[in-house]
């Protein structure tokens, strides 16, 4: 198995690693660079609790290998608070909302709802309902996820 | 009834946002497979690729061969051990001995029979790719119907039937069906379900020190995965240690350890390394104790005036090679007779076992109970020619006949489905909604209500090792509280709700209140979550223990202020004396004095402020009640049903945080809208599973999933806090509810196909051949 030096940033800071070519970015992210938010629970594509921001995108993080990460600046859940701790306004909306019991899924939903939304974009609750239709939740019922999403598209959060 | 607990409204009844929320949508809590030791070593196990047969070479010298590789393991080397599987009652399983390698034999198409130890999970699974294993293939039984016919599974036995249960012969039963007035037969077949919890199963063992074992396990009792452990391995239980802190779902799969987190803790033991095995989903959706399968044939007698006189049931379920527990319908046949009054009652369940994954329990492993029974009460009333709420409110239990003992002789007391049933029918215009349903066919579309009643035994406190819960409360040096609880989450939200129960008990902040329960060694024992009991039995023991503890608090302010212990008060972590507002010491005062100062305590008291109590719920069920309605339009031309509409009305009595009852139901009600929508575990007729992706087994979408509706009565229960368990309901109650609403709008096609689930295909078919005339 080849092994491939790749650089790239990762909520803000840089590192430079050796990966196998067949290791996948959320098995990167998560046993090398420990950010162990990054949850695999299909490795098929389907559930999206992998989920990352990769260059501004939505990407699941089990469908992208380390290697084609090269150059890329990523984001994890655990780079969208602000320093101090202050949740970005989806992690906000989703707290209010009692969006979450288990939490497995949580970072995927996060990364997803928070791609759509940040930058000042102000996607109608159409556009995320549609883009939850890629996540799986078995606990809540999406409940709580809804009523996030409600919200977030009237920015009604803090 | 007890008083209503101090203060009740200041936490209790509350919409407390949770305490869990904040680690885990930062990507900070710490799942099974978050933990790393150094020198880990991966696990990936090597699985029998057929369902039945003998092993009759197994070469693994390739395996062993590859670089980072540090082992690989048969049955042989694992029998060092005696490495017996428990059940979560900690008692042997029962039937087929259970160990974490199959040795000679397969039994099922996933069947572990070797298990690689390597450096990375990557390596460990490209080593067992090389082994080569052959088999003395035979012909699976797969259904129970193979089973009634077929081979023994499992040898030196008489039959496949590992388990059987029936209620005491009644001589009269036969006479009261065959001179019933109105008498319907029916025959559901459940489907297999996966359980899927998002966080599959996990395990990393740790070797560590002077005989000592650390076990991270997905679980949901660290006290039960510590003890079935031990057992498991001839230890004492004081030698095991289970830590798990947050678990990614439960619903039955990980009540107690299972034949691979036990391979890994084996793996672990022998090579002296610390051990991981995370299940990967494919080994989720094929060998990860699947659910349910089962069917059920129920016949239910009425007089002329639609009044039951007997009901008669025959159950049978697939319980695999290896079940967790033999599943003979116990549950099913205790639970069945629900809210009903039932002169006459006939259960005869049976256990079979087949070539096929082993059986688990998951969320109400006894659901088709009220499936069977709400869906045959609807054909009955078709059949009888009356509405399907009248022919409940015929044959729910009444005010005036409770208490009382059903069939099976369990209590049945302080139970409100009508009062739910009641509540219920003002949320939904029944004759509105038969108007439009009139209107809607005329134009080609199927639009039909479902609606259905329960009870949901909850907090069972005559089943081993289910009876109690033990809460340990402490005030620490800077007057905050540190509670050690029996309890264990996997998603419930309890370091919420305990919290915001010993916040309104003690008279703290719920800021202020934290709690532990991730630790085996840490707390007393308990149960976990299993039952829907943690509400109930882990509440009733924090409001015992936080009352000594503020019996406690208030002897010693009293003593020190040279006050009367009765006028003191403790509001918002102040302690008060009443009357002498300059007298008031904050629980830190009081804490320094408790820990530092014994001179300055009452004469005879202990220092320290903690206080622990160990509590059992006064009945044997603690019952909660519900009544649900849904509103479904079957599309013609797709067979797809589209829930329009969904109205929960439940009593669970004192709801600790309103938003964590709906959410309990909510999932609930969407893991029923699985089961009767579009879940199936899929074999084929040599064994292997075809359900195998998150994109050919369906769990619910967003899109599958309407806005509940929520409506509530309170009928606080006679336990210590007045809760009832809630975790299950939705589950039990959203299956009949949303198949009788199928029903109902498919009447102009015929009846419904006998098994789950109504899947489009199924619909559609059904559609097609027979347009309405």
């Amino acid at each position: 198995m080849s092994d491939h030096a790749i650089a790239l940033t990762v909520n803000g800071r840089q590192f430079t690693e050796q990966v196998e070519a067949r290791l996948t970015l959320g098995d990167f992210l998560r046993e090398k660079l420990g950010y162990t938010g990054v949850h695999m629970a299909c490795e098929h594509g389907v559930c999206g609790a992998c989920t990352v921001v990769v260059d501004g995108l939505a990407v699941r993080s089990c469908l992208m290998f380390a290697v084609q990460a090269d150059g890329a600046e990523i984001t994890t859940v655990e780079g969208v608070a602000a320093p101090d701790g202050t949740l970005n306004p989806v992690q906000q909306a989703m707290r209010e909302c009692h969006a979450l019991q288990c939490g497995f899924c949580t970072p995927g939903v996060v990364m997803t709802l928070t791609s759509l939304t940040e930058g000042g974009n102000k996607p109608d609750e159409k556009t995320l309902l549609q883009a939850m239709s890629g996540h799986l939740c078995r606990c809540t019922g999406y409940q709580g996820i809804r009523k996030a999403i409600k919200q977030l598209a009237a920015g009604e959060t803090a | 009834m007890n008083a209503p607990i101090s203060g009740a409204g200041r936490y209790i009844g509350q919409r407390v946002l949770r305490k869990e929320d904040l680690r885990l949508l930062t990507g900070r809590g710490q799942f099974v497979d978050d933990i790393s030791i150094p020198g880990v070593l991966h696990v990936a196990y090597i699985r029998s690729q057929i369902a039945r047969g003998r092993i009759t070479s197994m070469d693994l010298d390739a395996a062993r061969a590859v670089p980072g590789v540090h082992a690989v393991l048969t049955a042989a080397d694992l029998g060092v051990f005696t490495t017996k599987i428990w059940s979560m009652h900690l008692t042997e399983v029962g039937g087929p001995l259970t160990r974490p390698l199959s040795n000679e034999n397969v039994r099922y198409v996933g069947d572990p029979v070797a298990m690689v130890v390597a450096e990375s999970r990557y390596i460990a699974e490209d080593a067992a790719a090389l082994a080569w294993i052959e088999y003395e293939e035979e012909d699976p039984l797969i259904t129970v119907e193979d089973a009634m016919n077929g081979p023994l599974v499992h040898p030196g036995t008489d039959n496949n039937i590992v388990r059987e249960v029936q209620t005491p012969p009644n001589p009269e039963f036969d006479n009261i069906v065959a001179s019933a007035a109105h008498v319907m037969t029916s025959t559901l077949r459940h489907q297999r379900i996966a359980q899927s919890t998002m966080e599959a199963r996990g395990v990393v063992s740790n070797p560590t020190g002077m005989g000592e074992l650390t076990v991270h396990i997905g679980c949901q009792s660290t006290h039960i995965a510590s003890a079935a452990i031990a057992m498991a391995f001839d230890l004492p239980e004081n030698k095991v240690r289970v830590v798990a802190k947050d678990v990614g779902g439960g619903f039955g799969l990980k009540a107690q350890p299972w034949r691979e987190e036990i391979g890994a803790i084996a793996a672990s033991l022998l090579l002296r390394r610390p051990v991981k095995w995370i299940e990967d989903r494919l080994e989720a959706l094929t060998t990860s104790c699947p659910a349910r399968e089962s069917d059920i044939t129920t016949t239910m007698a009425f007089d002329k005036d639609a009044k039951l006189l007997a009901l008669d049931c025959v159950y049978n379920s697939n319980n695999g090679a290896y079940p967790h527990m033999p599943d003979a319908g116990m549950p099913v046949m205790m639970f069945m007779p629900g809210p009903y009054r039932i002169p006459a009652y006939r259960f005869v369940g049976k256990a079979w076992l087949t070539n096929t994954v082993g059986l688990g329990g998951y969320r109400a492993p006894w659901a088709i109970e009220s499936l069977a029974r709400e869906s045959l009460f609807d054909k009955a009333a078709r059949q009888i020619g009356i509405d399907p709420v009248e022919i409940r409110r015929r044959n729910l239990l009444t005010a005036s006949e409770v208490p009382t003992r059903n069939p099976l002789g369990i209590e049945i007391d302080n139970i409100t489905p009508i009062e739910c049933l009641d509540n219920l029918l003002t949320k939904i215009d029944v004759p509105a909604f038969r108007a439009e349903q009139a209107e809607a066919r005329k134009q080609g579309r199927y639009m039909g209500l479902g609606i259905a009643t329960y009870i949901e035994p909850t907090a069972a406190n005559g089943v081993f090792p289910l009876l109690s819960d033990h809460a340990q409360i402490r005030i620490d040096h800077a007057g905050k509280v540190i509670a050690n609880l029996s309890t264990h989450s996997q998603g419930q939200g309890i370091e919420t709700t305990h919290a915001q129960i010993i916040a309104e008990q003690l008279g703290v902040n719920v800021d202020d209140v934290t709690i532990y329960q991730d630790d085996s060694t840490r707390s007393g024992f308990g149960p976990g979550g299993a039952g829907s009991r943690q509400a109930v039995v882990a509440g009733g023991a924090i409001i015992r223990a936080a009352r000594l503890l503020t019996e406690k608090i208030k002897a010693i302010a009293a003593h020190a202020l040279n006050a009367n212990p009765d006028d003191v008060t403790i509001e918002d972590g102040m302690v008060k004396v009443a009357g002498a507002e300059a007298m008031s010491r904050s629980l830190k005062e009081i804490a320094m004095l408790a820990y530092g100062d014994p001179k300055r305590l009452p004469p005879g008291m202990e220092g320290g402020l903690d206080a622990q109590y160990r509590y059992t719920a006064p009945r044997m069920f603690t019952h909660a009640s519900a009544a649900h309605a849904c509103v479904v339009e079957v599309d013609a031309e797709t067979g797809f049903v589209n829930i329009k509409r969904w109205i929960s009305s439940e009593d669970c009595g004192v709801q600790i945080n309103p938003a964590i009852v709906e959410g309990q139901i909510a999932g609930g009600v969407t893991q029923a809208i699985g089961v009767v929508l579009h879940e199936e575990f899929t074999i084929d007729s040599r064994g292997n599973p075809t359900a195998v992706t998150f994109k050919d087994y369906h769990l619910p979408a967003i899109s599958d999933v309407p806005t509940f509706e929520y409506t509530h009565i309170t009928t606080p229960a006679d336990n210590e806090g007045g809760f009832r368990g809630v975790g299950e309901g939705g589950i039990i109650i959203g299956g009949p509810t949303l198949l009788n609403a199928i029903a109902d709008a498919m009447l102009p096609f015929g009846d419904l196909p006998d098994d789950l689930p109504m899947s489009p295909t199924k619909l559609h078919k059904l559609m097609q051949p027979n347009p309405p005339a």
